[in-house]
This record gives C-alpha cells, sequence and structure tokens, in this order.
C-alpha cells in the first residue's frame, strides 16, 4: 500500500518537475514548481519528518513561492518573449544524461553506513519530532543559527537597496 | 518508510531535470525555479539519508538551506527587477555587459 502511495507521488512530482522546464508561460511553470514542493512535503511525512514537510510547505510552498509568482506578475513579461527556447537541448540532453547516471550509481551502489545515530522510528514518534530536531538545533547548532540570522539580515538589506530606482 | 535507494533515486532524476532546465531555458525566472528544484532534490537527499542513518543532522541542515534559499530568493528576485527595470528584458542572452 506504501509502495503504491510512494508510485503515485513520484509520477506527480517527476511530471510536474518536467512541466517546471517545459512550459512556456512562466506562471505555469510556478504552479508546476509549487506542486513538486507538496510532492517532497508528502515525502517528508512519509520519512517521519513532519516538522520538515510543514516548513516545506510554508516557506517555500508559501513564502518563496509567492514572492515568485509576485515578480512574474509584477514585471508583466510578454509570452512572445520566451522565443529561443531550446536551441541547446541536444547538448543539455547529453549532460543531463551522464548526471543522473552519475548520482544514480554514486548514491545507490555507494554503500551507506549502518544506522548508527540514536533516532529511530519509534523515538521520533514518541518524543516528537519537531521537540527533537529544536533540541538539536539550539544546542549543537547554536552557532550556524544565530549566524543564520545576520544572513537574513543581509539578505534584507540587500534586497531593499536592490530594488530601489537610484542607487 | 520505504527503502533508502528510491528516494535517492528520485532525488537524482529530480536534480537532473533541474540541471536541464537551467541549461535549456532562457527566461531569468524560469532558470531560477530550477534552482530551487535543485535545492529541493538536495534536501531530499539529506532528509532520506538523516532517517537512515538514525541521525538528525541532516534534517538541521534542510533547515539551513531553506533559509539561504529564502535569502537567495529574496535577493536575486530584486536583482531580476532592477535589470528589468534597465533593460526591459529578462532573457539571460541579454546580460553581456561583463562578458569578454
Amino acid at each position: 500500500m506504501e509502495t503504491l502511495f510512494f508510485l503515485i507521488i513520484t509520477l506527480v512530482a517527476l511530471i510536474s518537475a518536467i512541466l517546471v522546464i517545459t512550459c512556456k508561460n512562466p506562471i505555469n511553470s510556478a504552479l508546476a514548481l509549487i506542486m513538486t514542493f507538496f510532492c517532497l512535503a508528502t515525502y517528508y511525512v512519509m520519512l517521519d519528518a513532519p516538522f520538515m514537510a510543514a516548513v516545506q510547505v510554508m516557506v517555500y510552498a508559501g513564502a518563496i513561492m509567492v514572492l515568485m509568482v509576485f515578480t512574474i506578475m509584477l514585471l508583466n513579461i510578454r509570452v512572445d518573449a520566451t522565443k529561443k527556447h531550446s536551441h541547446k537541448l541536444i547538448f543539455a540532453s547529453i549532460i543531463g544524461f551522464f548526471t543522473v547516471i552519475n548520482l544514480i550509481v554514486m548514491l545507490v551502489k555507494s554503500r551507506a553506513a549502518l544506522p548508527t545515530g540514536p533516532y529511530s522510528g519509534e523515538m521520533i514518534k514518541m518524543i516528537g519530532h519537531t521537540e527533537l530536531v529544536g533540541r538539536e538545533i539550539f544546542t549543537s547548532f547554536l552557532l550556524p543559527f544565530e549566524i543564520t540570522s545576520i544572513l537574513l539580515l543581509v539578505a534584507i538589506i540587500g534586497a531593499v537597496i536592490l530594488a530601489k530606482k537610484k542607487i | 518508510m520505504e527503502n533508502l535507494n528510491s528516494y535517492l533515486i528520485v532525488s537524482a532524476i529530480l536534480f537532473t531535470i533541474g540541471t536541464i532546465g537551467v541549461l535549456t531555458r532562457k527566461n531569468v525566472i524560469v532558470m531560477f525555479m530550477c534552482i530551487e528544484l535543485m535545492l529541493n532534490a538536495v534536501n531530499l537527499t539529506f532528509v532520506a539519508f538523516s532517517r537512515h542513518l538514525g541521525n538528525l543532522d541532516g534534517q538541521v541542515f534542510v533547515f539551513f538551506i531553506m533559509t539561504v534559499a529564502a535569502a537567495e530568493a529574496a535577493v536575486g528576485l530584486a536583482l531580476i527587477i532592477a535589470f528589468f527595470n534597465n533593460k526591459e528584458s529578462i532573457d539571460v542572452d541579454d546580460v553581456n555587459l561583463m562578458k569578454w
């Protein structure tokens, strides 16, 4: 049953990912990308990571894609602006073929280490995923977490400066 | 939980689709979306390995990658708007000011 569900989600994810790169209109690409993000959130739920799924839906499908759709509508691009579409298609197909072969061989054939960490599925279900991730972030990863706030501040100031009419 | 390999294969295919999109499309915004797709494929690999190894460090990394992606979206879209204000176009072939 779970395998069937996984296959259906995979089918939807791959079809919408292909739609992202084939649609003429950027709005359609953005909607297909949102569909892909929801499929990835479903994968995270299946991998016992519900907090990651919630963050995926809120941050990616919510914030980032709304920003992107807003920009597309703000710029008001003519559709005929996408004239030269695919003259590098053969080159890209060759690169993509070798990339996918390389990635699959490297990821699947290389032997991952045995399960060594302390977090089993039962423990995640018992304590709660959000609490465990929160403990990790605020103990082992406290310094990167604080640096992240500086990164966001720099991004805010940079976006405001770049979007001004005259710099 | 399914076995690890199926998630890794899905992630590899998604990453490759993103790569092909970046290489073929001319629209800056669509290229940007393809980069987001590649970032998400890497996130899926992180979460799958994290679950497989019973170690939550990978999921914390996914959290940080999402933060960086949000910052990248803000700055990148501001750059696209500034470029559109100057050239009235978002075609990457028109971005050749610094081309040698």
